[in-house]
């Protein structure tokens, strides 16, 4: 997530102080990604020194106002033309966990993506009940709100049909590894394997 | 056995079913405890060949157990005779299945008239309850179409108003968004929803993950046995601290 667009973003809107950003972006985005003040002041920080926005004063109440320079709605212009890049795939964990997991032996990898899949849907259903709620409210502001909740719902989506992937891939090398030997059915009956002759296809 | 509260529309209480006999015997379902309460919308998921198929069938008396029992609205379906049996299923079942099985040489609103008129519900009180149930999957309009004039999506309203008509207490769906494009299904989803919302007990068998998330709970069947549950947390504050990670 770039905080430093996202905040720049914001403040070609219009002039706004730390806590404003942080109540717009969180507002915008459905608190989906929760911003840390902190975040936000150093942020500021780093913006001013290259140019892309400059302290306005005080409001009158303490708070320091910021406004974008040109240079950075320059900046703001070219991050929302630019496709985010996919070169550097965010760290997927539970990848990460299941490639690990199908190394090592002793480990149960067909319980651990079970317990993933409970969790994934578990999560599918409260986006899903999120978006309905959203739609039906029809609040002006919930369109980004909604345009996240769908993004968290694709996302979730294929994460449980990956699982399912890897699941039947599991299971089909356990069936061909032990095609000479007792094979398993899909209704979990144990059969003695039949010769692989022309006759057994009878 | 668990106690079957005024509340429970479908209880499963240790149902097996075995196809075949001896060594060629395959169990699709074993020991399965499952209990639907008015208002509950429950998604079953599986692999193929998990069972899915043959608990619904078994809900809806299509099929009968090889041990255990099934109960809709407290009745034991082993105690009904073949045409109680039909007549229980006709008033307070509904089915949703993938290929529609409406009948070609009727329209939209005689299809879905149908199940009330064999029930011995007068012509037009049917009549005008399907235009009900028309209307609730949106399609009001098309309720003098025949079914080659209408597209999958809305073959499957219809199918879906059919199922609904009437008050039916128990609506038992096998796949049936199978070959609808992803709106049409959503669509699906929302009447099936709706109508749990309005006190039906929903049971919806899916492979499609998105479209269990519509359900209160989903159970998970694996080789004929339920071996997960999942509950949605219905907690917004959780929800928005977890979808960051």
């Amino acid at each position: 997530m770039s905080i430093r667009h996202s905040l720049l973003a914001l403040l070609q809107d219009q002039p706004r102080y730390g806590y404003q950003l942080r109540v717009e972006f969180e507002n915008r985005t459905g608190a989906t990604w929760p911003l840390n003040i902190g975040q936000v002041y150093t942020t500021l920080d780093r913006l001013e020194r290259d140019g892309l926005v400059a302290k306005e004063g005080d409001d009158g109440e303490g708070h320091v106002v910021y406004s974008i320079t040109a240079a950075g709605k320059a900046e703001v212009q070219s991050w929302f033309a630019a496709p985010v890049e996919r070169t550097n795939p965010p760290r997927n964990e539970l990848a990460i966990k299941l490639a690990l997991a199908v190394t090592l032996p002793g480990v149960d990898v067909q319980a651990i993506i079970q317990a993933q899949r409970v969790a994934s849907i578990r999560s599918l259903q409260d986006y899903t009940k999120a978006r309905r709620d959203t739609a039906a409210s029809q609040r002006s502001g919930d369109t980004a709100w909604l345009l996240v909740l769908d993004s968290l719902i694709f996302q979730t989506e294929a994460e449980v049909r990956w699982l399912d992937l890897c699941e039947a891939r599991m299971v089909q090398q356990a069936q061909s590894a032990g095609s000479g030997g007792a094979r398993k059915t899909s209704n979990g009956v144990t059969e003695d394997a039949t010769p692989l002759n022309a006759d057994s296809r009878r | 056995m668990s106690v079957r509260g005024p509340q429970q529309v479908l209880e499963l209480a240790k149902v097996s079913r075995t196809f075949g006999e001896g060594a060629t015997a395959v169990a699709a379902l074993r020991d399965v405890d499952l209990a639907i309460s008015a208002g509950e919308f429950v998604a079953v998921m599986g692999p193929s060949g998990s069972g899915k198929s043959s608990l619904l069938a078994l809900a809806g008396g299509l099929d009968r157990p090889t041990s255990g029992a099934v109960f809709v609205e407290s009745t034991p379906l082993a105690a009904l005779g073949l045409n109680e049996l039909a007549r229980l299923r006709r008033r307070a079942v509904g089915y949703v299945f993938q290929d529609f099985n409406l009948v070609p040489t009727l329209t939209a609103a005689e299809n879905v008239a149908l199940p009330l008129e064999l029930d011995g519900t007068a012509s037009k009180k049917a009549q005008r309850q399907a235009a009900d149930a028309l209307r609730q999957v949106g399609i009001p309009e098309l309720a003098d179409r025949f079914m080659d004039q209408m597209s999958g999506g809305q073959q499957q309203r219809v199918a879906i108003a059919r199922a609904v008509v009437g008050k039916r207490r128990l609506i038992l769906a096998d796949e049936p968004t199978g070959a609808l494009d992803s709106t049409t299904g959503q669509g699906v989803m929302e009447v099936l929803r709706s109508r749990a919302d309005a006190g039906a007990a929903v049971m919806l068998v899916t492979h499609e993950a998105r479209h269990a998330a519509w359900a209160d709970r989903v159970v998970f069947l694996r080789d004929g046995r339920i071996v997960d549950q999942a509950t949605a947390m219905h907690d917004p504050a959780l929800l928005l601290s977890q979808a960051g990670h």
